[in-house]
């Protein structure tokens, strides 16, 4: 028992709908409210009248000190939520959960940092926010900014920071609490590519110090490197905990429709993701028909219908075509050419449809994931489903099916090979 | 191989995450284990406050002295009420000190959650040193402001009674009055945003039923008991008794409002308490 970092049980978190999203109640509302309530009361009996939703609900599960534990599942699965109430941002509506030891986490890079200050002042600043006492960021004050590079600015408001400069400093803040539990959650980690291996980096350090690591991750081949075991959320509902490779072949292989076509419910869209609105993806053979396997002698496409509430700059929209192991296929996107780009790179309001083609004997067969992503380069992403959906190649008719053996690798080309007798 | 990593720290505190139902109750404990976090947001406060302005810190001083120029041309010489035998200006001066404190940490704490919400909704700490260190953050323009008094009253040679060592029990019933507004604000302004538009308001006509601009004695007797009622009634006239050696001092009038700000401040902070858990679903 003493050997316990976390313990979970029955938890579960209800939201009313729209306090999340939009609306605050004024104080109109609650005086009409109060009025009309007895006469409710008189009329309907005690009926609740607010809607709600469980965002969360019958969580149970224990974490061993220095245990590495991957959190994995689609958007609004309730992963973040999770973390929110392990981190005592946000309290249960019910059950019950055991915290031992102090709680980090890598994703609140940069909370408290006031542009005003300089680089020195937020840094002690940030670290009282993330807990740390005065003496022991005192201690490791030089390694922060050793760590930061950011060196001969340290007495610059960060105001003038880069937002590179100001990425790394909170980073090195961040990375020298020493929590007895860190919590990363990669989904909502900023940054570029870099700052997110540095993250990654981080965490195994972590990891190996024998400390417990609770770690979200959208990434299959990161959960299968620096996690053991893996929980999967689906609907707010805990399905499964496994070791992190069966897990991974679990939640890649399941829960996708067999349609061809992935649709989102307002529930899966987080609310930071306006203007953007995903609609539709689907996958449709040449005859333009919506199918669930695809084959490799026809070229396909695929297409991702989305709506754009008000104006975008520079917007890109794309897929990623994963294995399932998890493993990035290849990335694209719709404005990767430059005339594209310089046609629809600003995109007025609207409903629009981004269709990709992909070539005939391209992919081998087997089954792939599609992801997609609408974001502005090193600006925003509006939104990412790196699991949307699912297809199946079929390979009838490819080259080299006369023989009865599966082929290895993703792709199946129709290369030309050409043969030449040598003379001797 | 992670027993030694593990024995070197100290032992590790269990937090129990469960929901919370009805009045909670206060934890002055995780307040202590946080008070590091008190200072540094007061002093971030304190920092940011004047920064980019051309004057600074100057403010501190300016802004009361040019208040008390405005009550003391208007009242003074338009209104024309009697201030007793003490100059008007150092009669409205030492008023406008406690107002100050009251008026400012008003505002800035009914605003604080709502400028902090990056932090409520990302990190845990016991939500309540929000408003506490706006509140702090104006203790110490006070404590500039005071030097401003101390020379003015060499400069008018008033001299203070023995009273003078009262002073400290009347600034912390400000600090208590002013938390406990500001605890009931910033709590209420996280579900109804309707008090960012009443709070201009409110300091504005609560400064008039203060006797900041005149004495509280201008008030006729039968609505004593009822002005007594705001709580900055008691704490304003002990402030000029303590300092100035005004003649007299309605004790019942002071009993009233430290009751009424020792009240503010426990159901306030109660309150606080109460909705603290939805706080980061709310904000």
């Amino acid at each position: 028992m003493t050997d316990l970092a976390i313990r979970v049980e029955n938890l579960g978190k209800e939201y009313r709908i729209g306090t999340q999203v939009d609306s605050y109640p004024t104080l109109r509302d609650t005086l009409v409210e109060a009025v009309k309530w007895p006469v409710r009361m008189i009329r309907h009996g005690y009926t609740s009248t607010v809607e709600t939703i469980w965002a969360l609900r019958d969580i149970s599960f224990d974490v061993k000190q220095g245990e590495v534990l991957g959190v994995i599942g689609r958007n609004g699965a309730g992963k973040s939520t999770l973390l929110k109430i392990l981190s005592r941002v946000t309290e249960p509506s019910e059950g019950y959960a055991e915290i031992h030891g102090r709680v980090g986490s890598l994703l609140e890079v940069g909370t408290g940092f006031h542009p005003e200050l300089t680089g020195r002042e937020n840094i002690f600043l940030n670290g009282a926010i993330l807990g740390m006492k005065r003496e022991e960021i005192e201690k490791k004050f030089d390694e922060i900014v050793d760590f930061s590079g950011v060196e001969k600015f340290i007495d610059t408001p960060v105001k003038r920071y880069s937002s590179g400069m100001y990425l790394r400093l909170a980073f090195a803040v961040a990375a020298h609490m020493e929590p007895e539990i860190l919590v990363v959650d990669e989904v909502l980690a900023v940054g570029d590519a870099e700052f997110q291996r540095k993250c990654l980096g981080k965490m195994s350090d972590v990891a190996q110090e024998g400390r417990t690591v609770l770690f979200v991750s959208h990434n299959m081949s990161a959960i299968q490197r620096l996690t053991n075991e893996t929980i999967i959320l689906e609907k707010g509902k805990m399905v499964l905990r496994a070791p992190s490779a069966q897990a991974v072949d679990y939640y890649l292989s399941s829960g996708f429709a067999q349609t061809g076509e992935r649709t989102w419910q307002p529930d899966e869209i987080p609310a930071n993701s306006a203007p953007f609105h995903p609609i539709a993806l689907r996958v449709c053979n040449p005859q333009g028909k919506v199918v669930d396997t695809v084959r490799s002698t026809e070229p396909t496409s695929i297409a991702f219908e989305y709506q754009l509430d008000s104006p975008v700059n520079d917007l890109r929209v794309g897929i990623y075509l994963l294995n399932t192991h998890g493993d990035h296929i290849f990335t694209s996107f719709d404005t990767d050419d430059q005339t594209q780009y310089e046609q629809y790179g600003a995109r007025c309001a609207g409903r629009y449809i981004s269709v990709c083609k992909i070539p005939e004997d391209f992919l081998n067969e087997g089954r792939y994931i599609l992801g997609v992503n609408a974001s502005v380069f090193r600006v925003r992403r509006f939104f990412q489903d790196e699991h949307a959906l699912a297809f199946a190649v079929d390979v009838t008719g490819a080259p080299g099916m006369q023989w009865l053996e599966t082929r290895l690798g993703l792709m199946r080309p129709r290369l030309s090979w050409a043969i030449q007798e040598l003379e001797a | 191989m992670t027993e030694t990593a593990i024995t070197t720290r100290s032992p590790k505190e269990i937090v129990v995450l469960r929901p919370s139902k009805g009045w909670a109750a206060l934890n002055l404990k995780d307040l202590w284990t946080f008070r590091e976090l008190i200072y540094f947001l007061t002093w971030r406060d304190i920092k940011v406050r004047y920064k980019q302005t051309v004057l600074g810190a100057a403010w501190a001083i300016l802004q009361p002295l040019l208040n008390m120029l405005v009550l003391t041309v208007i009242f003074g010489n338009l209104a024309k009420m009697s201030t007793g035998d003490i100059p008007r200006p150092i009669f409205t001066f030492t008023a406008l000190l406690p107002w100050g404190l009251f008026s400012k940490a008003l505002t800035d704490a009914g605003r604080s959650m709502l400028s902090n919400r990056s932090m409520i909704t990302k990190i845990y700490f016991p939500r309540l040193i929000i408003p506490l260190s706006s509140v702090l953050g104006g203790v110490v323009d006070f404590l500039i402001q005071f030097v401003i008094l101390l020379l003015m009253m060499v400069y008018y040679r008033v001299v203070p009674t023995v009273a003078v060592w009262t002073l400290p029990l009347f600034l912390l019933l400000a600090i208590v009055t002013a938390l406990g507004f500001g605890l009931w604000l910033s709590a209420l302004n996280v579900l109804y945003r309707d008090v960012n538009y009443i709070l201009p308001f409110l300091t504005q006509i609560w400064l008039l039923v203060t006797p900041v601009a005149y004495a509280a004695k201008e008030v006729p007797a039968r609505w004593q008991m009822l002005y007594a009622l705001n709580p900055m009634v008691g704490v304003v006239e002990g402030f000029r008794w303590a300092l100035l050696g005004t003649q007299t001092l309605q004790w019942s009038v002071l009993g009233i409002s430290a009751l009424i700000s020792l009240t503010l401040l426990v159901t306030g902070a109660l309150y606080f308490r109460r909705m603290e858990r939805t706080f980061a679903d709310m904000i």
